[in-house]
């Protein structure tokens, strides 16, 4: 899949790469999926994998030359809802400690939407301790039973598979006893609840394992090494939020500036203070991600990643708080409590309350804002470490 | 690079440029001479000699054309440089002279008197300001704080930012028929420094009582050569705010790291660590709005007043934080006088209220983007 003399790919051939594809499956014709798995198998899907695994082996900054390509040439990616997990964390985690069976079984219908995943890493005495998982996974010959119970698990009840941390020896300290597994969410013992979330509807659920058995061939990296393998899962994750270029006002500042602007008899003076802070927030938000992303294109990203997540939810938070105010009367009333699943809905289409409800998961999923802060002041300033009262101790022997 | 928005990245040139000047900056303006600078008399705080030896490396004409006897760059570059000026504090007539008066002069048509006016602006022989008070906004009503008479100008202007030292005065000033720009020689007016809160940016009352003046710019010309000097001042302002922010965390996150109490490092303590990483949240997002901002600025773009705006309205706010943060979490020792932290607080704080306050800035977005106030 290189070029003939084994080189990785430049951005004129990578261009040519994709006007070929485009010419063989014109996107206007051909069905989605079937268009992304020529995509995969053309190496275009991350180009930046090695070949066979949706990628070329080029380098990272060639994708967005790929993805401009791609759109100039009428093959706009489509809203692909609940496929986050699975591209944004899965996918970067399976390229860097899978086998290449386990490529080969899972990357393309990941990427083609054919496979949803999950993340099975949340237990109800491990979230922002997230090495703390007590989920047992116990070798048995050539598999691993596994029993747990899991929590706030987004999209279990449309995954096909999951990445799981589990413990697999309770006698070492939290941070080495872990083991990183695949985990089948069609096998026995797998029983996925909803759990019904303040908005009203249900976007996560409980997990209960039980007796679940996974093959070894199911373990992603080595026996013990869990914690390196979900280091790169989690790195991904809070990369992947703030990755696509955004016009002004493309956000909920946008739903709440157009309220401003066509409902003269809403507005106030205080208001209209706080709606410019947060306008001018909102667009320092956006050119800092457009200055990441321009990095990212030369090849030299920076740690600002790591604040595009932080800064988003509470920008979020103060803009939906806003836009309930402005509503007055209108503001009292919400959209719909239903107890459901919200598949398919554009959420800054829901209303006004749901939008304050909603962001208040923003500074919690995915690692809570606070999580982040110390995150930053560590890895970025180079701040010294808070003192660690559990760093030599066996799992089994922590306080819970 | 999307198309629709500027580069907002350091070009290689850039880089080069910006360890250049803070190696000059380092050699010949640290802040212990830049504190004993502002001990002594007004007229001795504007470090004339450290500005003809950063104008010898191009810095005062960098937007400016080679035939004028700039650079030939962009405000691009200049903001950069700004931002090393401010993490420098360095007193030098950068924002009088580089920015108000160059920009409103290469605003204008240029006759002979203004374009070796200029040139010698761009060269460092002699340094010029616009005479406004500083802390007139971009969108204002023209300054009309000046009468024109037959050739001659009578007015009082407070708080011109670079004046005491100035050579030239760059003049708005409205007569019989409406607005106009005049060149004014310094020694004309009767010049009173003004104690200012930034001791490092001294400002001058000027007054004008039938001082000789040469027009340079009438009407529409003189109001847009005024306006676009004051939306580069305001995105240039922004660049040396970044570099004040940039020096208080830097100071504050190394003090904390050396600083013991309680048997821990005080850095390992949650409570500032968090306010620490609000912080350079905030400074990364400032960068980008900086950029963003010089860019609009050096294209000419029709965005550039939202951009200064923008600018001014965000940046201004992180410059203070930071200085705040960095006087409270350095404790005692950052409410001496013998610590360069107040230095920067009162060069944040000044800039702030400097061409138009935060509020101000987002009344002007307000307008340009059309989200009027309530009535
Ligand atoms: C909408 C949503 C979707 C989610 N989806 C998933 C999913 O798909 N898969 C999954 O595995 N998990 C998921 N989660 C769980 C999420 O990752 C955890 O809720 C999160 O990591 C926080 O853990 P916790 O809830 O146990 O809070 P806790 O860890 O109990 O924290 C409670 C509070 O204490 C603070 N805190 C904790 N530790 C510290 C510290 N050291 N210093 C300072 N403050 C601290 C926290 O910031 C928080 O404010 C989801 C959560 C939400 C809200």
């Amino acid at each position: 899949m290189t070029t003939t003399n084994g080189a990785p790919p430049d951005a004129a051939d990578l261009r040519k790469r994709v006007a070929d594809l485009v010419a063989a499956h014109d996107p206007a014709t051909t069905e989605q999926t079937e268009f992304l798995a020529a995509r995969f198998d053309a190496g275009l899907a991350w180009v930046h994998f090695p070949p066979g695994a949706g990628g070329l082996g080029a380098p990272r900054a060639l994708q967005t030359v790929v993805d401009a390509e791609f759109e100039r040439l009428g093959s706009v990616p489509t809203h692909r809802d609940g496929l986050s997990i699975g591209l944004g964390m899965a996918a970067p985690t399976i390229v860097a400690f899978g086998t290449e069976q386990q490529r080969r079984r899972f990357l393309k219908p990941l990427y083609t939407g054919e496979e949803v995943w999950c993340q099975l890493f949340s237990e109800p005495g491990a979230g922002s301790d997230l090495a703390a998982v007590g989920t047992r996974a116990v070798r048995d010959g050539d598999s691993w039973v596994v029993d747990g119970q899991k929590v706030w698990t987004s999209m279990a009840h449309r995954a096909r598979w999951a990445i799981l941390l589990a413990r697999t020896d309770p006698d070492v300290p939290k941070h080495r006893g872990l083991t990183y597994f695949v985990c089948d969410m069609t096998a026995p013992g797998v029983d996925v609840r909803p759990l019904r979330q303040l908005t009203g509807e249900a976007e996560f659920n409980e997990v209960y394992l039980d007796g679940v058995r996974l093959p070894d061939s199911l373990r992603l990296g080595e026996v013990g090494a869990g914690w390196k393998v979900a280091q790169t899962t989690l790195m991904n994750e809070r990369v992947s939020i703030g990755g696509r270029p955004e016009p002004r006002e493309g956000g909920l500042v946008g739903v709440v500036s157009e309220l401003w602007r066509t409902r003269p008899e809403l507005r106030t003076r205080g208001l209209h203070e706080e709606l410019l802070k947060l306008w001018v927030a909102a667009e320092a938000a956006r050119l800092t991600k457009e200055r990441l992303r321009q990095q990212m294109a030369v090849g030299q990203p920076g740690p600002e990643g790591s604040a595009a997540k932080l800064s988003f939810a509470e920008l979020n938070q103060r803009i939906s708080g806003l836009e309930l105010e402005l509503l007055g009367t209108e503001g009292l009333a919400y959209d719909d409590w239903t107890f459901r699943r919200p598949e398919g809905q554009d959420p800054l289409r829901r209303g006004a309350g749901f939008h304050y409800l909603r962001t208040r998961g923003n500074s919690i999923e995915g690692g809570t804002s606070e999580i982040l802060r110390t995150i930053i002041a560590e890895r970025v300033l180079g701040l010294p470490a808070e003192p660690r009262v559990d760093k030599n101790v066996a799992w089994k022997d922590l306080p819970r | 690079m999307s198309e629709s928005e500027p580069n907002l990245l350091y070009s290689d040139i850039e880089q080069e440029l910006r360890a250049g000047v803070r190696e000059l900056l380092a050699a010949r303006c640290p802040w212990q001479s830049v504190l004993g600078r502002v001990e002594n008399d007004a007229a001795e705080v504007t470090d004339l000699a450290l500005w003809r030896e950063l104008a010898a490396m191009g810095v005062a004409g960098l937007p400016i054309a080679e035939e004028l006897g700039g650079a030939g760059a962009t405000w691009r570059e200049s903001s950069m440089v700004a931002e090393e000026l401010g993490r420098a504090v360095a007193p030098v007539p950068f924002l009088g002279s580089a920015v108000l008066a160059a920009s409103a002069l290469t605003a204008v048509d240029a006759d002979e008197e203004v374009r070796s006016l200029v040139s010698d602006l761009a060269e460092g022989r002699r340094t010029a300001t616009l005479a406004v008070p500083l802390s007139t906004a971009p969108g204002s009503a023209f300054p009309a704080l000046v009468r024109a008479g037959d050739r001659t100008l009578t007015g009082t202007v407070p708080g011109v930012v670079d004046a005491l030292n100035a050579d030239v005065l760059v003049v708005p000033a409205v007569g019989a028929d409406g607005p106009g720009l005049h060149l004014v020689a310094a020694e004309e007016t009767v010049r009173t420094p003004v104690v200012s809160l930034d001791l490092t940016r001294p400002l001058t009352e000027v007054r004008l009582a039938g001082a000789p003046a040469v027009a340079v710019a009438s009407g529409d010309r003189a109001v847009g050569a005024v306006e676009s000097a004051l939306v580069a001042g305001a995105a240039l302002l922004s660049a040396e705010q970044l570099g004040v922010a940039e020096w208080a965390l830097r100071t504050t996150v190394d003090h904390l790291k050396e600083r013991t109490q309680f048997g821990r490092p005080l850095g390992s303590f949650q409570a500032l660590k968090h306010r620490l990483a609000d912080l350079w949240v905030s400074i990364s997002q400032a960068r980008a709005v900086v950029r963003n901002a010089a860019g609009a600025v050096a294209s000419g773009s029709p965005d550039a007043p939202l951009a200064a705006a923008l600018a001014q309205a965000f940046v201004s706010g992180v410059a203070v934080t930071a200085a705040e943060e960095a006087v409270q979490m350095h404790g005692g020792i950052g409410f001496t006088w013998e610590h360069p932290v107040h230095l920067y607080l009162k060069r944040a704080k000044s800039a702030s209220i400097a061409l138009g306050t935060a509020d101000r800035h987002r009344g002007r977005i307000a307008e340009l983007v059309d989200l009027p106030p309530a009535p």
